[in-house]
């Protein structure tokens, strides 16, 4: 790391979008070889800074920037993402774009194939040249040894498990000549612990070559592990630079929230009485053929008015629970709620029996992207609940005043960040989606809520806010919650137990203060880590 | 100021844009023509009600997610049936009612007309769902089939139906249903001319029935997509995941929508017989569905959204461009039927141009 150069520097950077202010002066510098942490909650302005440094249309479309951008010392303009490429800026991106039927070597070389002039191309031109299949295919395990992949380039990319796409689009990026600075956006959201430290390790590799990293992740301790230094911002604005080395995890998270935050969840009275013989939620011998999620013959007791945690690695089958209780995915077995045996066959059974479920898929199961906050909030409660109608005869249409006044009523509970309730939901940051899906659950008065993955990228604030708020409606309406999270430490700050899922089963069932040792055992499968709470 | 005609424009679409400042070209152009003004606003109010209602049928198709529903010739075919069993049968002459107002005995007749389509359409409309329900991803290339298939079919049915009245087949002991059947002594004209304000003189003619009518279905449709089944099935159609959480069933949903769409199709050909005075058979409904998708579209509605108020902007741009077009091309190209070209050309433009901006439903740009 070369501390008198920069590779990249932004000076004062603005960018208004229709008359509203999103980046108030943002500096980011970034030396050769540097691992640069880039934080912020959502709606800090991380994405439109890493737009601006990409050229993308969507900032020149809306009337382009302030301030200026240097790369190596020169000053530059970077209009287009493909001039953003020609300077040596590469993006590893949170959503894979790899091409399934093509092997690791061809997705990794694709449009920037090694070829031989031919009998046809000296005709027809360079497109009809021959590929340099051994050439490329050195290429493609060079980039892949640099990161440490043990794959074979030859097999398709369909089928890997998601952690090795990650990779493989990372060794894209750095196979590119004269690459200097790679972006990763949330690199690690969608793997596993295990791959997430794997790929830290590759980062530390690629910045040994003298590539600078800029690094946007929501995890602390991720930063504080792999980066060098860190750019924090907070509503647009500029906040602070730091050396890793000079700062604690606890000051960068509070300089992100602008508040101190100690604990993810404050201790509240506890009036609850849990008795063993009171169980909300018995599950026996239950299936769910969700893909990649199987839970494959489960039992599980849950207690009336506890809040209960299903944690375990990705793919082991948490998520799979409350996706089959909801009727999503084909689901066997006997799921008794609060005494009542649900058709499991039966769409929306689980609803009309008091269950609320919040989805891990925000975009894709959560929402209504196009429709308006409001309409999200009230929707299923409508459905299942027949609120917020009035009957004229036979027909029973939309009461909009009862309506408006519910979804007003939750924007403030909640403290939904919106511009008015009519505004698409497409149109928050992941944090106040979250709590759009959380007030939709709500408005169903559950009994029983199921949250699934409720803190999956959104930030600190938002976390802190979303788990209080299950803590409170636990404490004070006795509601039964189950959380279900990739994310132990969640897990471990509201829970009063916890179950851990290996191949679709219960491996244990443990207290929250045991220790790292008997999680680490649960997680790996091996049964009697911990004792029942 | 440049920043807001920008923003402007993509509200309101360039197309859409572009074919109001044509439409209103074509007006100034016709009055320097010396044309009848009065007489052309009179028929572009008069085409508006008579394709108000097959339009409308593309609301629910869009909404419950099948999408621009090329094949409403299905319902077309209902309401054909029902309009030829009135005809067959003399339903719009029942010599008792007829006694009292053989204005209301034509009411009658076309009412029968109507409820006949209705029960015909839900039926097939049923089915088609079922249909759809099977071929989801590609309901759009699935639609333009099946309404160019059921045209052929009726082609065939059209010629063995076992109608008898002299006025439906080819006269002289022929075989099979006309190609156009008039309704002159029938129900012609029963809803345009209700209430019609016609002045002495002037050749101002405003449908007032029909375009009450219209307006009252399209209330009932607004009505529809406001109770908690029209809001489950325009949930279903959006996201189809998010409505099974929260316990819809889609495929319900789906054939709601279907079937609420062939049924006003089959409505909407009857309100365009009657305002025609003519039923076509054979090959003339073929290429409604592409006319209806062009108003909806030029309205302002996308594959996946589509509003009342669209179908309203959209028929009455689409079919007022026909109708001074004509006039207005005859003068300048006496020969040919440039009229007919440019039918065409818009109706499939705007087609390609809407599937062009589909963004495969995502709206995070």
């Amino acid at each position: 790391m070369d501390s008198t150069r920069y590779v990249l520097r932004m000076k004062n950077i603005t960018k208004e979008y229709s008359g509203n202010q999103v980046l108030k002066g943002i500096d980011l510098e970034v030396h050769p070889g540097e691992i640069h942490a880039l934080m912020g909650e959502n709606g800090a302005g991380k994405s439109t800074l890493m737009n601006i440094l990409f050229g993308m249309p969507v900032i020149h479309s809306t009337g382009g920037f302030g301030g200026t951008v240097e790369i190596d010392g020169q000053s530059v303009t970077i209009d287009t993402p493909q001039k953003a490429l020609e300077l040596g800026i590469g993006m590893v991106h949170q959503e894979f774009m790899l091409i399934p039927g093509f092997t690791v070597t061809e997705n990794i070389k694709l449009g920037r194939e090694i070829s031989h002039p031919n009998a046809l191309s000296r005709v027809f031109g360079k497109s009809m040249e021959t590929l340099d299949m051994e050439a490329m295919t050195r290429d493609a395990r060079k980039a892949l040894d640099t990161i440490g992949l043990q794959v074979e380039d030859y097999v398709r990319v369909a089928g890997l498990p998601v952690g090795y796409m990650q990779f493989i689009e990372i060794a894209r990026e750095i196979d590119k000549t004269g690459i200097r600075l790679l972006v990763f956006d949330e690199p690690t959201a969608v793997l596993t612990e295990s791959e997430a430290d794997r790929l830290l390790e590759a980062m530390r590799v690629i910045a040994s070559q003298d590539i600078a990293i800029i690094f946007i992740t929501h995890r602390l301790d991720e930063v504080m592990a792999v980066a060098d230094s860190t750019t924090v911002l907070r509503d647009g604005e500029f906040v602070a630079y730091r050396a890793i080395r000079d700062t604690s995890a606890a000051e960068i998270a509070e300089l992100m929230v602008g508040r101190r935050v100690e604990k993810l969840v404050d201790e509240r009275e506890d009036h609850r009485q849990l008795r063993d013989d009171d169980i909300a939620v018995q599950i026996r011998n239950y299936t769910v053929d969700m893909p990649g999620e199987l839970v494959k013959g489960l039992d599980l007791d849950i207690r009336r008015g506890e809040i209960f945690g299903i944690g375990g690695l990705a793919g082991q089958g948490k998520l799979g629970i409350p996706n089959g209780i909801m009727g999503l995915y084909e689901a066997t077995g006997d799921v008794t709620i609060l005494g009542k045996k649900l058709d499991l066959h039966k769409l929306g059974e689980a609803l009309r029996n008091d269950v609320a479920f919040v989805s891990e898929d925000r975009r894709g199961v959560g929402l209504l992207l196009e429709e308006s906050i409001e309409q999200n909030i009230i929707f299923s409660a409508m459905q299942v609940k027949n609120k917020f109608l009035r009957t004229f005869g036979w027909i029973r249409l939309l009461d909009s005043a009862a309506a408006h006044a519910h979804a007003r009523e939750m924007v403030q509970q909640l403290d939904i960040r919106c511009t008015g309730i009519s505004q698409p939901a497409g149109r928050l940051s992941g944090g106040n989606q979250q709590k759009v899906c959380l007030a939709r659950a709500l408005t169903l008065d559950p009994k029983v809520l199921f949250v699934s993955e409720p803190t999956r990228g959104i930030d600190i604030g938002a976390k802190k806010l979303v788990l209080e708020l299950l803590s409170k409606l636990n404490r004070e309406q006795g509601m039964t919650i189950i959380v279900v999270s990739s994310e132990l430490v969640e897990l471990r700050s509201v829970c009063d137990r916890i179950a851990i899922v290996t191949d679709g089963r219960v491996s244990s069932i443990l207290k929250p203060d045991d220790s790292d040792a008997d999680f680490g055992l649960a997680m790996s499968g091996k049964k009697g880590g911990g004792k029942r709470g | 100021m440049g920043e807001k005609l920008k923003s402007t424009v993509a509200k309101v679409g360039l197309p859409r844009i572009i074919i109001v400042a044509f439409f209103i070209s074509l007006w100034f152009a016709a009055a320097g023509l010396g044309l009848d003004l009065v007489q052309l606003f009179s028929d572009c109010l008069k085409r508006w009600g008579m394709f108000g209602v097959l339009v409308l049928a593309m609301v629910p198709a869009v909404q419950c997610g099948i999408g621009l529903n090329f094949g409403i010739t299905m319902g077309i075919v209902g309401g054909l049936l029902g309009g030829l069993v009135v005809v067959e049968f003399k339903l719009s002459a029942i010599p008792s009612i007829v006694a009292v107002s053989p204005l209301l005995a034509q009411w009658v007749g076309i009412l029968i007309a109507i409820a006949i389509g209705i029960v015909l359409a839900t039926g097939i409309g049923w089915l088609y769902g079922l249909l759809l329900n099977r071929v989801k991803g590609s309901e759009m290339t699935v639609t333009t089939y099946v309404g160019f298939s059921i045209i052929a079919f009726m082609n065939i049915m059209w010629t063995v139906l076992p109608f008898k009245s002299g006025v439906l087949i080819y006269p002289n002991a022929g075989e099979g249903l006309r190609n156009t059947i008039s309704l002159a002594d029938d129900y012609s004209g029963v809803v345009s001319n209700t209430l019609a304000i016609h002045p002495e003189g002037s050749s101002l003619n405003i449908p007032t029935g029909l375009i009450l009518f219209v307006l009252f279905v399209c209330l009932l449709v607004w009505l529809f997509m406001r109770s908690k089944t029209g809001i489950a099935m325009s949930a279903a159609g959006a996201n189809p995941q998010f409505a099974k959480a929260s316990g819809i069933n889609v495929n319900k949903m789906r054939l709601i929508g279907t079937t609420l769409s062939t049924v006003l199709a089959a409505v909407g050909i009857l309100l365009y017989a009657q305002g025609f005075g003519f039923i076509q058979l054979y090959n003339g409904p073929m290429m409604m569905g592409f006319n209806c998708v062009a108003a909806v579209l030029i309205g302002g509605a996308t594959p996946k959204r589509a509003r009342i108020s669209h179908v309203l902007v959209g028929t009455f741009l689409f079919q007022g461009l026909l109708v001074i077009a004509l006039p207005v091309a005859n003068q300048i190209i006496p020969e040919g039927n440039l009229s007919e070209v440019m039918r065409m050309i818009i109706a499939n433009g705007i087609i390609l141009y809407a599937l062009v901006q589909n963004k495969g439903g995502d709206s995070r740009d």
